[in-house]
């Protein structure tokens, strides 16, 4: 047996690197400094660029011109540096620029706390730019996740040429750990698909549920970007027609792919009647909890989401239906169990959130499960 | 080529607006130097000056205001090759004063064009970072309270190392604008020229007055002599080269039988500077090398040199969930900052617990065994305290044993760190 002993962002760091990242753009932030400081240490050996922006705009715009030139980008932040990304993650939203941003979050509002866990920015990651169209939102609960889900953050990314967050928190960004690699499961690596047509490139002409072949900017073909309305050209649009297809191919090309998406840890145990939902660092107390509970003998079922966003309604509703109960447990004060509810429309859906800078700890999430 | 003008989508600019000519002679130059289209890429934020990107034959990215420079910046790295220009606004370069200062101070190869015509255009001829105080505004009085910024004073301070003001009308803007290009570093060229839709309706500004401004404020004439040196990419990627190799994750196989394989939960608690972290780390070594999962977490000030340091270790032949501290088996009281710290935890600790506690540090009433220990009295270091306690646990035989002690210490330590903290582990052992 041999371990590796690495903190979760680390474990970011070297998912990045397995999956080809060649360009890192961040500003220092705790909890998510050491995803830069990692970066720094392993892009020059390999010949990438890692580069420490003036701010997080910045950053996240250098981001954004280096994957136009066809670089895997990653950027890392907290959550007072997804405020600032905000405009940007809007661009690369609605101009499909490929990039993944880890967000190790910490207790806000605004700067809170540097040093305390939370899962604060839950519907800030999804709702957080112009336009409510999607992006992927990813959520480890370890370091072991944290390393393969970033090489799933890539793949997203470069597939649906959309923002792709890595749902981080203090506590697993900044606890360092022991994992086996062996029992590492990583995906094989996707590539963002080159367009291969003889015609002219049209750099947004995709098929209604796919994203378009991308061409870098620097090669032969010209490319257009921008951030405007634009058509399939590439060129600022006021065409009714020409706009409604953009935006509902922005939510269809990761729509008709949900199923692909979904990734999830399930504990299905027969004859229980409660299915206890969580995700990132809660779901591993979550796990606690529940072996407690079988110890007592009154059982229960987990489901772990590690796809946050878009979110799995398929999936929630197909695992959610034999139970009598659902109770979710998140740490912050009840962001996802909207989703949940809503989804699982008619159901009972019980709730327990913590937002005081500490773990749930496992004897809190038994109360709330027995205390029907 | 004769001309990179995208003929399908001509520039539709107001009548008599210097940006027209700006467009003209930008594509003067281009074809003067000749390079590929495919090489050059137009960068343009958000104004009438983000309109030049759609009125070239070249590579284009529009993006948001004030954020062209970062776009640019990230394609120059990118791809070292490009021919990248940017233009901006008097508006774009006030909202991006941070990037406009970051690229000068980097002096990435790449041409910057300030089209300053005095107002925000495209809203209504509000005032900008430019305009005089004076000056006739969509913003009513608010620029008559402020002073317009010197763009070359600032870029020229900032470390840019090739600046130039220019009129828009002027003929000589080709010219300027290849010597710009061709310039290996980051080239500042501010263009003054009039908005005829917004600004020159109520205010009395004509080429004639631009070249008047120029003469009592000339252009700064191109290369900047006192802040010439390497072009960033260059120097990056030199600086780059010289890092060492890819850093390889640091594996630790099983070696050992616990002498104690069950779940445990260690507790350091420490001041800054007693090397508490490294200690925390140690013993999760010993513990991954007696084939156990271990978790650490650690609490320090962000003013790193004073203040408590606390590290919380879980050991456990099973996988590791919460990782929060439930009930400690082992709590080492070395500093009374850190006992402060997590004061609340004695009064609930087992009969089972073992407490180190450092003869000069008080700790609350505790139902745990505690033994003292003098390390003062043995000569050792206040910064080794933490070392020595574990040796004190290897003593004992509590969570780790001399050799799992040793093996944590040489896996971290180079051979000469590694002698000194011997010296410490055997005035114990």
């Amino acid at each position: 047996m041999a371990f590796v002993f690495m903190e979760g962002n680390e474990a970011v760091a070297r998912g990045a690197m397995a999956a080809g990242c060649n360009f890192f753009a961040g500003y220092p932030i705790t909890p998510a400094t050491t995803i830069f400081n990692n970066m720094l240490q392993m892009l020059p050996p390999k010949g990438g660029t890692c580069i420490q922006g003036e701010d997080e705009i910045a950053s996240m715009g250098y981001c954004i011109g280096a994957s136009m030139a066809g670089k895997k980008v990653l950027t890392a932040t907290s959550g007072p540096g997804i405020s600032l990304y905000s405009e940007h993650i809007s661009f690369a939203i609605g101009s499909e620029i490929p990039l993944v941003i880890a967000n190790v979050q910490r207790l806000g509002p605004s700067t809170g706390s540097a040093t305390r866990g939370a899962d604060s920015d839950i519907q800030f990651m999804r709702w957080g730019s112009t336009s409510g169209a999607p992006v992927i939102v990813l959520a480890p609960k370890d370091a072991k996740d944290c390393l393969e889900l970033t090489v799933h953050a890539f793949n997203f990314a470069e597939e649906f040429r959309c923002p792709v967050f890595i749902a981080s928190n203090k506590e697993i960004g900044m606890t360092k750990e022991s994992f086996d690699m062996d029992d590492l499961n990583l995906p094989p690596l996707v590539e963002r698909t080159p367009y291969t047509g003889t015609g002219p490139y049209v750099p947004f002409a995709a098929d209604p549920d796919k994203a378009p072949p991308f061409l870098p900017i620097g090669g032969k073909t010209l490319v257009r970007q921008t951030s405007s309305t634009h058509g399939p050209d590439g060129y600022i649009t006021i065409d009714p027609r020409v706009i409604a297809e953009m935006q509902e191919r922005l939510h269809t090309k990761l729509d008709a792919a949900m199923d692909r998406i979904s990734l999830y840890e399930e504990n299905m145990v027969p004859d229980t009647d409660t299915l206890v939902i969580s995700y990132g660092i809660t779901s591993r107390a979550v796990a606690d909890a529940a072996a407690a509970l079988t110890d007592r003998g009154r059982p229960v079922s987990t489901l772990s989401l590690k796809t946050l966003w878009p979110v799995p309604e398929s999936l929630l509703l197909e695992k959610a239906k034999p139970f009598r109960r659902i109770v979710v447990i998140e740490m912050n004060l009840g962001q996802y169990v909207n989703e949940i509810k809503r989804v699982l429309c008619g159901k009972q859906v019980d709730f327990y959130g913590q937002m005081n800078g500490i773990l749930i700890p496992p004897a809190k999430i038994m109360e709330a499960i027995e205390n029907e | 080529m004769n001309s990179f003008l995208n003929t399908s989508r001509p520039p539709v600019f107001c009548p008599g607006c210097t940006h027209d000519r700006i467009t003209k002679s930008l594509d003067a130059a281009l074809v003067t130097l000749g390079i590929p289209d495919h090489k050059t890429v137009i960068v343009t934020d958000i104004g009438c000056s983000g309109l030049f990107d759609t009125f070239f034959n070249v590579h284009a990215l529009h993006g948001v205001h004030g954020r062209a420079l970062t776009y640019a910046a990230g394609l120059k790295l990118a791809d070292p090759s490009l021919n990248v220009i940017v233009t901006m606004g008097d508006g774009g370069m006030g909202i991006g004063g941070a990037h406009v200062l970051a690229a000068c101070r980097k002096n990435l190869d790449m041409t910057l064009i300030i089209l300053n015509n005095f107002n925000f255009g495209m809203t209504g001829g509000q005032y900008s970072a430019t305009t005089p105080s004076d000056a006739q505004v969509g913003s009513a009085f608010l620029n008559q309270a402020e002073i317009p910024m010197d763009i070359c004073g600032v870029v020229e301070s900032a470390g840019a190392t090739y600046v130039s003001r220019i009129s828009g009308h002027d003929d000589g803007l080709s010219d300027e604008l290849v010597s710009a290009m061709q310039h290996k570093g980051f080239a500042v060229v501010e263009t003054l020229g009039l908005c005829t839709g917004r600004y020159t309706k109520r205010n009395q500004l004509t080429p004639k007055v631009i070249d008047q401004m120029i003469a009592q404020r000339p252009s700064p004439g191109g290369v900047i002599a006192k802040n010439l040196r390497s072009e960033y990419g260059d120097r990056y990627r030199q600086l780059a080269q010289e890092k060492g190799k890819f850093p390889d994750p640091f594996v630790v196989k099983k070696q050992f039988d616990m002498p104690d394989a069950r779940r445990h939960e260690v507790v350091i608690l420490g001041s800054a500077g007693m090397r508490i972290v490294t200690a925390g780390d140690m013993v999760c070594f010993a513990g991954i090398s007696g084939g156990l999962n271990v978790s650490i977490k650690n609490d320090y000030n962000i003013t790193v040199l004073r203040g408590q340091s606390v590290s919380e270790i879980l050991l456990s032949p099973d996988k590791i969930g919460y990782t929060g501290i439930e009930s400690p088996t082992v709590v080492l009281a070395l500093s009374d900052e850190g006992v402060a710290r997590r004061q609340k935890i004695f009064a609930g600790l087992s009969p089972d617990t073992y407490v180190l506690k450092e003869a000069s540090v008080a700790i609350p009433d505790t139902p745990a065994q505690v033994e003292e220990i003098d390390f003062k009295a043995i000569k050792i270091k206040k910064t080794d305290w933490a070392l020595a306690s574990l040796a004190v646990l290897a003593k004992h035989e509590i969570v780790l044993n001399k050799d799992m002690l040793v093996f944590a210490l040489k896996s971290r330590f180079n051979e000469k760190v590694f002698n000194l903290s011997m010296e410490t582990v055997e005035k114990i052992l």
